[in-house]
């Protein structure tokens, strides 16, 4: 029965590996994992899903339903194969039912667990009336096979299937699957997936718990991107009133609250502008449970635990915490990082956060993953037993932007003048750049060229702040240039840091991984993410999608990208395809991501080696955002003499 | 108030149309662009005070992108006791020329019926967007067929006392350069209006509201009404989009 998958253990508690070679240890773990598979396709074979729809685990009646593990349907040798079908299910979330897109029946889609260097080919079924995909978020793999329609392969029609390899598995860590067709993803269409390491964790924990957040909205999708692009701030329900105005006046006096206010009015802009869809709309899940159904993860007081947080939502960032408890954060976008002992971290759409926890005391635990706006949260508990519930924090006060988010003020006082001479330097540094090298790509206004890298800063360093030049508009799309914008690695984000606990920061973030090799970038590209929030827009460099040519990148060529956020909201990028070495201070150490939150009025540049040949998506991964035109196509280009073909430039 | 229902009901089918047109496609990529259509009627309201007991009606459209697109402005008024009323009716081409304005360029058509029916013809252009404080302007410029040259300018703007209870306060004007005496139009500034609506959006897209609307005429434009200039009067009704 798929509830024996889904047990509280799924997946199996791990081994600490670091005391044995890879390849004695590695045979345990696969044979426990093997046994649970294959109970998993008997299930599947046995029909037992259509005997036990999903939203009897959503109900809260099933004792911590959540996830299933995904076992293989042939494994020979190195070869192992895993099918999934897309599919639509019955899904009841608090109570209310609804129809989700699943994958094999489930909301998240079974756990698959690969392993490092092994060959794999991910078959999925389209048992839809409509077209799907399946991308996998954060996997290297050839491009053919990274399931964006329209960039990578034409999609898949209904009725028929598609298979994703054989390819060689060349990484370790956390990551996720998830639809790049439509909307699906906000209807469910995302599932987890953990590679094992070939080589063991340089870290020990002797259990681990898989932790998919997500959003669930009883209302249409493509309703809600609607609505969205209409406007009336549909979907916010936390604006400011009468009523703020003067509980504001009374903490901050008359003035001071009338100017902030007219700030924003004369900016036409709203301090509360801080997510594109919140709750009640949403419901927040942990591992498909609504927070009254309390998905619960169990552990024996003194073990260390490992929590792989996956944000699969569509459209949320969440903020973090096990109250009572420390987190050694380990992994970030699946690769191990030096581990940063800390008690909260945000996490932005489709990232990945590993942290290890140890509850001594025989007790439960609360996992709270609040909305960054404060809307409301996912939640799920750590316990002992089943049936424990820990305390539940109260959702913290709705934050307002601040004028840092127009990159005005928020920097030290005193730091003015430090700040302006940053920013001239930086200023005339581009106009350098801009004086010297031609622009390679059609629809990049903003970025430099410069084939030798000559006058770029030195890698793992951060950029110097700059500011916007007032003529360098990006047009109607761009609504509200940021003054000046500069790295906020150091900084946690809106609303948190306050609370007197720590919170993560990415400029904490080393690689604990060596890297072949650390060069200077051989040239700079440098992207605005904008947007004009009263009609819904969002593009890069003021251009939306289907108006933008690729960015085009030399095979092997290094190149530093440099996003530069000028709205006012938070945008976690993703390129597809690649790790990118996010240059935050620490010269080499600098950790790789697959995607990475930016900030409003953020400065933040990333190294990428053009080793991964073909046309990758690149966009930012607020579901509603990209839909809107906040998306390239990044074109590695091959060798110039191979014969790669992509399905890109049949299209196009 | 016949012609005023199927004036009414007209805009409506043809906005529908456009509406149900919404593709539901997961095909591309990205949707930033498919053509979308917004319909809001601003007003829709019964105005008890006056003899004529009018129904109003005031509602805007839209099709297109983000930067290009078919504006429909319309607004009338149909007496309860009367066959009479009036409607005028805008098609315009709008383009996002800043980040928070469009320009628009376009046809009127006004037309009224009852005692002394007529309709005119106009040419307009002019700008429609949010200024900055928050308020949302839209002057416009008239040629009629015969030449004349008016001007309008509408303002509004929004209060926030609950997440779901708003006041919206308004100003409209009009000025002329000639008289046009058939259609009660005097020179220089013809009249002044003044209105607030207090709304409560139990949806985002259905909100009833009450509200008062004030207007002063004008110089001549006061002489052609021959009744009072100032004029006032509580309004009930619902403020709907899709």
């Amino acid at each position: 029965m798929p509830t024996d998958d889904a047990s509280p253990e799924s997946p199996p508690a791990a081994p600490s590996w670091t005391e044995s070679p890879a390849d004695e240890a590695a045979p345990a773990p696969l044979n426990r994992r093997d046994f649970l598979r294959s109970t998993g396709a008997f299930a599947v074979l046995m029909g037992a899903q259509t005997l036990l729809p999903t939203w009897a685990h959503a109900s809260g009646s099933a004792p911590a339903g959540g996830l299933t593990a995904l076992g293989p349907t042939r494994r020979a040798g190195r070869r192992v194969e895993y099918d999934i079908t897309i599919d639509r299910t019955p899904f009841e979330v608090a109570g209310k039912r609804a129809t989700a897109i699943t994958m094999n029946g489930t909301v998240p889609g079974p756990l698959i667990r690969l392993q490092e260097g092994e060959e794999v080919v991910l078959r999925y079924h389209n048992a839809l009336d409509e077209e799907t995909s399946i991308h996998w978020h954060g996997l290297l793999l050839p491009n053919r096979f990274d399931g964006v329609p329209q960039v990578n392969y034409p999609g898949v029609p209904p009725g028929e299937t598609f298979e994703a390899g054989p390819f060689e598995v060349r990484q370790y860590g956390t990551y996720w699957y998830h639809s790049h067709s439509g909307l699906q993803e906000q209807l469910g269409h995302y599932g987890p997936l953990v590679i094992d390491p070939a080589e063991g964790t340089p870290f020990e924990y002797d259990r681990e718990h898989v932790v998919v957040l997500s959003d669930w909205a009883h209302d249409d999708p493509y309703q809600i991107l609607a609505n969205l692009k209409k406007g009336e701030h549909y979907y916010n329900f936390q604006q400011q009133t009468v009523g703020e105005f003067w509980s504001d006046v009374s903490e901050e006096g008359f003035w001071d609250t009338l100017k902030n206010r007219l700030g924003w009015d004369r900016m036409r802009m709203s301090a509360t502008d801080l997510s594109a869809v919140r709750a009640p709309t949403y419901t927040y899940l942990l591992n498909g449970q609504a927070p009254g159904a309390n998905w619960t993860g169990l552990f024996t007081p003194g073990e260390r635990v490992r929590l792989r947080v996956i944000n699969a939502s569509a459209a949320s960032i969440f903020d973090v915490r096990v109250p009572g408890l420390e987190m050694d954060v380990v992994q970030v976008s699946g690769q191990n990082v030096e581990p940063v002992a800390t008690d909260e971290f945000r996490i932005g759409t489709a990232e990945r956060y590993d942290v290890i926890v140890e509850p001594t005391d025989d007790r439960a635990y609360t996992v709270f993953a609040e909305s960054l706006d404060r809307s409301g949260y996912a939640r799920g508990t750590l316990a002992p037993r089943e049936g424990m519930d820990g305390p539940v924090p109260e959702l913290r006060e709705r934050p307002t932007l601040t004028m840092a988010a127009m990159g005005m003020g928020g920097m030290g006082e005193g730091d003015m003048e430090d700040m302006k001479q940053g920013g001239m330097d930086g200023m005339s540094e581009r106009d350098h750049g801009d004086m010297d090298h031609g622009d390679r790509s059609g629809d990049m206004s903003g970025s430099m060229g410069g084939g030798d890298g000559d006058g770029l800063r030195p890698p793992g360093t951060l950029p110097e702040p700059v500011m916007h030049d007032p003529d360098e508009t990006h047009g109607p799309a761009e609504a509200g240039l940021p003054m000046m914008t500069q790295s906020r690695l150091h900084e946690p984000g809106i609303g948190l840091g306050d609370d007197g606990w720590r919170v993560l920061t990415y400029d904490q973030l080393k690689a604990a991984d060596e890297k072949d090799a650390f060069r200077a970038p051989d040239r700079e590209i440098e992207l605005h993410l904008t947007g004009n929030m009263e009609r819904f827009m969002w593009g890069l460099n003021g251009v939306e999608f289907s108006d933008a040519d690729p960015i085009r990148v030399e095979h092997d060529e290094r190149v530093r990208l440099t996003m530069v956020n000028d709205t006012m909201m938070n945008h976690p990028m993703h390129l597809h395809g690649q790790f990118m070495e996010l240059e935050n201070g620490h010269g080499e150490r600098a950790p790789l991501l697959d995607t990475i939150t930016v900030k409003p009025a953020e400065r933040v540049s990333l190294l990428i080696d053009g080793h991964e040949k073909g046309p990758w998506f690149f966009h930012c991964h607020i579901l509603y955002h990209m839909d809107a035109g906040m998306a390239r196509v990044f074109y590695v280009e091959p060798a110039p003499e191979s014969d790669n073909e992509f399905y890109y430039d049949q299209v196009t | 108030m016949i012609r005023f229902v199927q004036y009414s009901v007209g805009l409506l089918l043809v906005a529908t149309l456009w509406v149900g047109g919404t593709p539901h496609s997961a095909q591309a990529q990205t949707m930033d662009d498919t053509p979308r259509a917004f319909l809001l009627f601003h007003k829709l309201e019964y105005v008890p005070g006056p003899a004529e007991r009018p129904v109003e009606l005031e509602a805007t459209s839209w099709i297109g992108g983000d930067i290009n697109r078919l504006w429909l402005r319309g607004e009338g008024e149909a007496s309860t006791i009367r066959r009479e009323g009036d409607v005028e009716a805008e098609a315009l081409y709008g383009r996002l020329v800043s980040p928070f304005f469009d320009a628009v360029a376009g046809a009127r058509v006004d037309r009224r019926w009852g005692d002394g029916g007529d309709t005119r013809g106009f040419l307009a252009v002019g700008l429609q967007g949010l200024a900055p404080y928050q308020f949302e302007v839209e002057p416009t410029l008239y040629v009629s067929h015969e030449g004349d040259v008016s001007a309008q300018f509408a303002a509004s703007y929004h209060v926030l006392f609950t997440q779901r209870l708003k006041l919206e306060s308004e100003l409209e004007t009009k000025v002329a350069l000639q008289e046009v005496p058939e259609w009660g139009v005097g020179t220089g500034v013809n009249d002044l209006g003044l209105g607030v609506r207090l709304r409560y959006e139990f949806h985002r897209k259905v909100a009833p509201y009450v509200g008062y609307d004030h207007s002063w005429a004008f110089g001549e434009t006061a002489d052609f009404a021959g009744g009072d200039a100032s004029s006032g009067a509580f309004v009930f009704g619902v403020r709907l989009w899709r």
